[in-house]
């Protein structure tokens, strides 16, 4: 295991490299100027002197090496320097990634909206997988039942209509009629006592739910379909014939072998999380990394798209291993020896 | 006790009907079977793919899916208590602790993902409310009385790290745990390779005596029920048409299916040699979509004659525990008088 681990992720090297590569030509091959969103009446050669500071007229080449050593050797050192308190070698002349339009590093701009993401985005995968696993379960225990119809078209609906409709309707119904729920998540928002949480709870809610009800209606599908695979097999009967209960039956032997695909598919969600629910961060303003990519985008970021984009990049490679590591554990039959 | 015995069957069977509701129509699987089975008895349970044989087992213990099949009539009598009438909790009291019951393919019948031990020790606790070191003790030892060598290590072993006749001893191994009063084996050697089946077959004889249980051995391999088996009962079409003691099955068969079976098995003329070709039973399977009005058989049947094609022939006592559901008395070569 440990083997196959350490070869997994010698091969993500070039990979990862590779990947990075190709996020810096394509941005550089966009038609993006980080002066395009300045005023029209600052004249060319002051963009071009602009564009000089921010070193866009070093040549191709240079401008990736520079990046690949800012990414992999000075943001990294200087992670260290911070969580240890130390200082390693001549950390002031160390160039760092730089966002073009707030002049701060873009690491530590990602490090201060990563909360806000991970709380919204992330609580509202825990909660779809809690509400699909079960739907899935009963669904596929009792086939056709109404149970199942329902969880049919309910999942069907929350599959094809799109968050920014869902989260549209929640907030015209419980903000503007009912007035129950904020529509802006605020995320300077302190949780200090009784009051401030039932705030943050009356926030969080609709943001979490819209994005929930999309990820449960997929992963339900899914779950339904893995439980429905195993009820039909011969291990089921055999441990009905030991006179199992069919709770046992079900949420022993059928789950233990349904949930191997399902926490695959887990696992493999999880990027998903950090790159933020682009759409719904946008609907209720949560200040995550969705709305910083986009607004890097717009604004022509460069820095900041890219290292974002990497980082993502990075996560899904890291769960597809975690993925396959994960596989390995639950399903005995798999050897990676 | 032998006496007490014939009057008390341990398991008694009586008109056990299974439909199937499928897209094609409603199948008769399963028309009206009935039997008996005795203290410490070897029912052989013969009939081509299709003929009911578990489907009539299966049904005893409701362990089929319900939709597709429906169980529309009969009662299985063990040691007194009807198993069809039983509800669900009671039911689950009886599988695996007084019926044990052997599947056909032991590469799939085992949990892929839980350790052997696991799945060997869960009917113990729950029938008998081991804990878990007695009930892995007691694993261990039905592992050892199956034949798996260093039995405590392989407790912990995953099924796919056993081979086929290995996977099928650790399913003795369950149906056994409980010490049931009847052992249900639904074609256990089939999946398996000849060798296999021979070992196979020398643990249930051996278990058979050192436990004492009564068997039920479905097979549609003759040879195997002729050595195992005190008494036989062939079916056809879900309906039983023969049933006899081992002896008097293959020395004197009445019913011409029965008959064809037996003409089916390469036998070594005089000179050891087997004959150039295989014989076989013309014809194909009833299609089991109407309730049988006639005998399933008689499309297939060199003896039939009209009365066949009208009338579905019911058991009817030939000899000294001898019945035979057919209007042709192949002895005579003349149509039955009653």
């Amino acid at each position: 295991m440990i083997r196959y681990i350490t070869r997994r992720l010698l091969f993500a090297v070039p990979t990862l490299i590779a990947i990075s590569f190709a996020i810096f030509a394509l941005l550089d091959l966009a038609p993006s100027d980080p002066t395009g969103q300045l005023p029209l009446t600052i004249p060319p050669e002051t963009r071009a002197q602009i564009r000089e500071s921010l070193g866009l007229d070093e040549a191709f080449p240079v401008r990736y090496a520079k990046w690949m050593e800012q990414f992999f050797v000075n943001e990294p050192l200087n992670l260290i320097e911070r969580a240890f308190d130390v200082e390693i070698g001549d950390s002031d002349s160390r160039t760092r990634v730089i966002s073009y339009a707030t002049r701060s590093p873009v690491v530590d701009i990602i490090a201060e909206r990563m909360p806000q993401t991970l709380w919204v985005v992330g609580l509202s995968y825990v909660v779809g997988i809690m509400i699909a696993l079960p739907i899935g379960i009963v669904s596929a225990y009792r086939q056709y039942s109404w149970f199942d119809q329902v969880g049919t078209f309910v999942s069907m609906v929350g599959f094809s209509v799109p968050t920014f409709f869902t989260g549209l309707v929640a907030i015209i119904l419980f903000s503007v009629m009912l007035e129950w729920l904020p529509s802006i998540y605020d995320t300077t928002h302190r949780v200090t006592d009784l009051a401030s949480f039932w705030v943050q709870i009356k926030q969080i809610i609709m943001p979490v739910m819209v994005l929930a009800f999309y990820n449960a209606a997929q992963l339900s599908r899914f779950m339904r379909s893995s439980v429905l695979d195993n009820l039909n097999l011969d291990y089921v009967r055999t441990a009905r014939a030991k006179g199992m209960r069919e709770r046992a039956v079900l949420l022993v032997h059928v789950l233990r072998n349904s949930m191997i695909p399902v926490v695959t598919m887990i696992a493999l969600g999880i990027p998903t999380i950090f790159g933020g629910a682009i759409i719904t961060e946008q609907i209720f303003r949560v200040n995550g990394l969705g709305q910083l990519l986009i607004v890097a985008i717009q604004g022509a970021d460069i820095p900041m798209v890219q290292t974002l984009t990497f980082l993502f990049a990075v996560l899904i490679v890291g769960f597809n291993l975690i993925a396959d590591v994960l596989y390995g554990i639950l399903d005995p039959r798999i050897r990676y020896d | 006790m032998s006496g007490a015995t014939a009057t008390h069957p341990v398991l008694a069977v009586e008109d056990v009907r299974t439909r199937f509701h499928t897209q094609e129509g409603v199948v008769h699987a399963v028309n009206g079977i009935g039997f008996e089975l005795g203290e410490g008895e070897v029912l052989g349970v013969v009939g081509e793919s299709g003929s009911g044989k578990s489907v009539t087992m299966l049904s005893l213990l409701r362990l089929l899916p319900t939709p597709p099949a429906e169980i529309v009539s009969g009662s299985a009598r063990l040691e007194g208590e009807d198993l069809m009438a039983l509800d669900a909790d009671r039911l689950r009291e009886v599988r695996g602790a007084r019926v044990g019951f052997i599947f056909q393919d032991p590469m799939t019948s085992l949990n892929p993902v839980l350790t052997v031990g696991y799945q060997l020790t869960e009917p113990l606790r729950l029938h008998l409310g081991m804990d878990k070191a007695a009930a892995r003790e007691r694993a261990a030892q039905l592992l050892d009385l199956v034949g798996i060598p260093e039995a405590t290590r392989r407790l912990s072993d995953f099924p796919h790290q056993f081979s086929g006749g290995m996977r099928q001893r650790v399913m003795i191994a369950i149906a056994l745990a409980c010490s049931p009063k009847v052992l249900i084996a639904d074609e256990p050697t089939t999946a398996l390779d000849v060798t296999i089946q021979a070992q196979i077959l020398d643990v249930v004889k051996r278990l058979r005596r050192e436990l004492g249980m009564s068997i039920i051995w479905i097979t549609h391999d003759l040879g195997v029920v002729a050595g195992l088996a005190d008494r036989v009962m062939v079916m056809y079409g879900g309906q039983v048409v023969e049933r006899a003691d081992v002896k008097s099955l293959y020395a004197r068969p009445k019913h011409p299916y029965t008959r064809g079976l037996l003409r089916t098995l390469p036998s070594p003329d005089a000179e050891g040699e087997t004959s150039g070709r295989l014989a076989s039973i013309p014809g194909h399977p009833p299609s089991l979509l109407q309730a049988p009005a006639s005998c399933p058989f008689a499309p297939r049947c060199e003896h039939a004659f009209d009365r066949c094609q009208r009338e579905n022939p019911m058991l009817q006592a030939v000899g000294e525990g001898h019945e035979v559901a057919c209007f042709f008395d192949v002895d005579r070569g003349a149509p039955r008088a009653d």
